[in-house]
């Protein structure tokens, strides 16, 4: 054994031990006044057992006897990958998009709801990823404008109503502007600020939604939202016009298909745009983008409401599904959700945040069992992805650093003998 | 006493960040010497101090103190070892007093001589006596310097960095500063390798000195004949 | 006026219970410039350990015998657990983003606090967990004002413990270490303090203090949750910031305001939305006066 490979095996066993005497206590002591081992020990062993595997396989990675299993993947890996751009990329979209337009017709309801709140959670994710990843602000209380669409169709409907149609635009209106209120005041603060202050902001709103019996009903939600409903031309007894309300989930999958569609190519155009060309260099080094004539505050309010803008959207076709709102749909967990599918599947690229989510949402679906521990995995998987992955499943295309990566490589040099 | 040189650079690059800082830097300080290094702005005087001092990594060569290699050693180990620097800018702790700046000086030593010690720099700069309570960011230029200098003596060096001492002090400090440098190498026979833009009073001071231009060591010799030199006088003298 | 006495007494009291979490923000904020999102679990984890140790000890019979003891001993293990998760936490999570953009690690902060809260949710169950209450009985009353022993007791023990943590910051040589690797990391290297030593340090101090935040919360509301870190956390980091971020004293005064605030915006403005009032100071200080009331504490050298 190495002399490195012995250091990494005794902070192994150190964490270990770490692990368990922090493990302990909260599994170990109990009411009754017994001092119990089993309980913790059984959770320690799994997790033991878990990270020993990767560490093992980690260690041979490294001294190379895995060779002959990573080398024919890796060399699979890039044949794939070549044989896969001989055909262009709209090809393999329209691939993904001829899948998603059959989807409904062979799969049971159940599939269906979940695709459902997949590309809701696809539309949440690319509107945050405005924000996060094409304009760098880390903002954690974007459910807000999700229950501000959801409660403004929820409102307009129930007291006025207004068709979902019609109800649409002003959700978007409602949000935009709550997007530039919340905006104007904190886009000024520095990153780590602005975050916590996007946390507060979300949690007034919810707070507000909770409390304002007059206008939310607090706690108990609005009822009755009417469905969106579309004009059938009948022609029974002449011609007319039937309504036909999209209660069914088939069609409601149809409208968030598209409604997701108009979401990717909005955030797409926007990227490749003059617009995203600034919010790019925003990202990279503000300062520069500063001096280079770019109006930055203007644009991260304009990358803000926009951001608030596909949410609210969202937040309109989810109160028309669910018909039933309740500020508990609005917590910040649910801001956090999207923000770590926006992180885990790849900060600014599409791709990666549609996988991103259709990781989390559909692998606790898939592994039942799991499902207490979903969150939990979640916290993990953000810390361990920052460390190993930060870039995400699949990292944007253009990568420029960020200008606050630049600066970190830079305020201690790059250290010596890190221990 | 040992022939080998207390400090010796072999070849060291180091970089900045993207900026390619040193390249292939070469030097010896032998003990009980006062050696200088002069250039110009941006020359990488205070890069190399930060690179022998850690801060910096450095990425080719060697770095040799007492012997024994230092490069890849984490920065707050050298001190212990008599290494410290005192680095551009003074970079007293604003915020702690005087007093507890030269504490921290001594911060990893667990003698009893500390408080000693303290008295004695005290008595090399009675100013910081009667400024003692007062917070390090309220002193001036000078004060601060002899501050800077009073914590690395906390430190008992055997080896000390000074990383332009002049700079932005009235001439009258200047030379009150580089008399006192001249005093802690021959009373205490403290090694100095000092880096200053100000050519003159390095010159006069040290024993022997390095030109730095551009990462680059272009010029080695006793530091009387770097004065007489014309290249030197014409460059850095200000002829 | 009797009303006024009485939110200043509970203002008091629930002041001291966010200083002691805001030191904790702002003293890492002050050292490595993270907002620590898991800080609040730390609170949290101490209220448990708190209410876990106490039922231990009750069904032993020693809190009929010696309750005060058990809640002394309570507390200090308590917060002896909550500083070493929190160099555990500091050690997994955050030291391997130290180079790292900032992003990088506020996220990874984030995962921390989220998972730390569902590692309590599953260990210690989803509903509140009742502390013993035999503290909270008692009290004496003056006219119409009433001050019961557990505010009396919390409120001393907070004085105790910040009087503990100021001579510790600005007397003793590791306080003065960890202000001085605060004010200039790169400097504090070069005189020999070990930063990564001072940093876990840093962590496991503002963690007991949350700790101990965590065991008064658990008194005197009665109970604790797996997810009691969430809002007080939020309001502790806005104390942290009105304070002066960074700032120790800051930190203490800020706590105090923040409480009072939301006592009294409870009592005489609205009790539902009292917590909007901390957000609503802290969006406020940060947009008028981001340096706090008493003036930041961190690292504003450039290399």
């Amino acid at each position: 054994m190495t002399r490195e490979s012995k250091k990494i095996w005794k902070i192994y066993a150190v964490g270990m031990i770490w692990f368990f005497g922090l493990l302990w206590p909260l599994l170990g002591i109990r009411d009754d006044g017994t001092l119990a081992v089993v309980k913790a020990l059984s959770v320690w062993f799994y997790v033991f057992a878990g990270t020993l595997i990767i560490l093992v396989l980690y260690l041979l990675h490294r001294r190379g006897t895995l060779q002959w299993v990573t080398k024919p993947l890796s060399a699979a890996r890039e044949r794939t990958a070549s044989a896969a751009g001989v055909l262009p990329v709209w090809f393999w979209i329209a691939v993904v998009f001829a899948g998603a337009l059959i989807f409904p017709q062979i799969t049971n309801r159940y599939a269906q709801d979940v695709a459902i709140n997949v590309l809701v959670y696809i539309c949440l994710g690319l509107g945050l990823n405005i924000v996060v990843g094409l304009a760098g602000m880390l903002d954690l209380g974007y459910i807000a404008f999700y229950g501000v669409g959801a409660y403004t169709y929820a409102l307009l409907s129930i007291h006025y109503h207004v068709s979902f149609w019609l109800a649409l635009p002003v959700a978007a209106v409602f949000a935009c502007i709550a997007g530039c209120i919340i905006g104007y005041p904190t886009l000024r603060m520095r990153g780590d600020y602005l975050a916590i202050v996007t946390l507060g902001f979300g949690e007034i709103v919810r707070i507000i939604l909770n409390n304002w019996m007059a206008l939310t009903k607090g706690p108990n939600g609005l009822l009755g939202i009417a469905p969106p409903a579309i004009y059938m031309p009948e022609f029974s007894g002449g011609f007319g016009f039937e309504v036909l309300y999209l209660k069914k989930l088939t069609p409601l999958y149809y409208l968030i298909l598209g409604l997701a569609v108009v979401t990717v190519i909005s955030v797409h155009r926007l990227n490749y745009s003059r617009i995203g060309r600034a919010w790019e260099a925003i990202r990279e080094d503000e300062t520069a983008a500063e001096l280079m004539g770019v109006n930055t505050f203007k644009l991260k309010l304009l990358a803000y409401a926009m951001g608030a803008v596909f949410g609210g959207l969202a937040g309109a076709f989810f109160a028309a599904r669910m018909r039933f709102v309740s500020p508990e749909s609005f917590t910040f967990i649910e801001s956090a959700m999207v923000l770590s599918m926006v992180v885990l599947g790849g900060m600014g690229s599409i791709p990666g945040i549609i996988l991103g989510t259709i990781a989390l949402i559909v692998l606790p679906e898939v592994f039942r069992e799991i499902e207490l521990y979903r969150m939990l995995a979640f916290g993990a998987a953000m810390s361990i992805m920052m460390i190993f992955r930060p870039k995400g499943l699949i990292p944007a295309k253009r990568v420029g650093m960020r200008s606050d990566e630049k600066e970190a490589g830079v305020v201690l040099g790059t250290p010596a003998g890190v221990d | 006493m040992s022939s080998e040189p207390l400090l010796e650079l072999t070849n060291v690059s180091s970089a900045y960040g993207r900026i390619q800082a040193l390249k292939g830097i070469s030097l010896q300080v032998r003990a009980g010497e006062i050696v200088c290094m002069i250039g110009a702005n941006g020359a990488g005087k205070s890069t190399t101090l930060m690179t022998i001092c850690g801060i910096v990594k450095c990425r080719e060569g060697d770095i040799r103190y007492q012997g024994a290699s230092i490069r890849d050693v984490i920065p707050a180990q050298l001190p212990p070892l008599g290494l410290c620097q005192v680095p551009e800018g003074r970079r007293i702790f604003p915020r702690l007093g005087v007093d507890d700046n030269l504490e921290m000086g001594a911060f990893f030593r667990r003698d009893a001589d500390i408080q000693k010690d303290k008295e004695h720099v005290y008595s090399l700069f009675p100013v910081l006596r009667e400024r003692r309570k007062q917070r390090g960011g309220t002193l001036s230029g000078g004060e601060q310097q002899m501050l800077a200098i009073g914590r690395a003596l906390m430190s008992r060096p055997k080896l000390l960095l000074l990383d332009e001492p002049s700079l932005g002090l009235a001439p009258l400090f200047v030379k009150k500063i580089f008399e006192i440098i001249q005093e802690i190498n021959q009373k205490d026979g403290t090694t100095i390798l000092l880096v200053e833009q100000n050519a003159n009073i390095a010159l006069q001071t040290a024993e022997r000195g390095y030109v730095l231009e551009t990462g680059r060591i272009t010029m080695e010799d006793k530091a009387r004949d770097l004065l007489t030199n014309p290249r030197i006088r014409q460059a850095y003298l200000g002829e | 006026m009797e009303f006024f006495i009485q939110q200043l007494i509970n203002g008091l009291t629930l002041g001291g219970i966010y200083a002691l979490i805001a030191l904790g923000y702002t003293m890492v904020y002050g050292i490595i410039q993270l907002i620590n999102f898991a800080h609040g679990e730390f609170f949290a984890a101490g209220g448990y350990m708190g209410v876990i140790l106490l039922s231990y000890l009750a069904s032993k019979g020693l809190m009929q015998t010696h309750p005060w003891i058990c809640l002394g001993g309570s507390l200090v293990l308590a917060m002896t657990y909550c500083a070493f998760l929190a160099m555990a936490v500091e050690k997994v999570a955050y030291k391997p983003l130290r180079y790292a953009s900032r992003l990088s690690i506020l996220l990874s902060a984030l995962g921390m606090s989220i998972f730390l809260q569902n590692g309590l949710m599953l260990t210690q169950g989803v509903y509140d967990k009742p502390y013993p209450s035999i503290f909270s009985q008692g009290g004496f009353e003056m006219g119409l004002i009433r001050v019961s022993y557990l505010q009396i007791l919390i409120v001393a023990v907070t004085v105790v413990l910040l009087i503990g943590l100021n001579f510790l910051v600005y007397k003793s040589r590791i306080g003065k270490a960890m202000r001085a690797t605060a004010q200039d990391k790169v400097m504090s290297a070069l005189v020999g303090i070990n930063s990564d030593r001072i940093i876990s340090a840093t962590f496991a101090i503002g963690a007991g203090l949350a700790a101990a935040a965590g065991i008064i919360m658990g008194l005197y509301y009665g109970s604790v949750r797996y997810d009691m870190g969430f809002l007080p956390g939020i309001k502790a980091f806005a104390a942290a910031v009105l304070g002066g971020i960074g700032n120790i004293t800051g930190a203490m005064i800020g706590g105090l305001i923040i409480g009072m605030v939301e006592i009294f915006g409870a009592g005489y403005i609205s009790g539902q939305y009292k917590d909007v009032f901390a957000f609503i100071i802290l969006i406020a200080v940060l947009y008028f006066m981001p340096t706090g009331i008493m003036g930041e504490n961190v690292d504003d050298t450039r290399v």
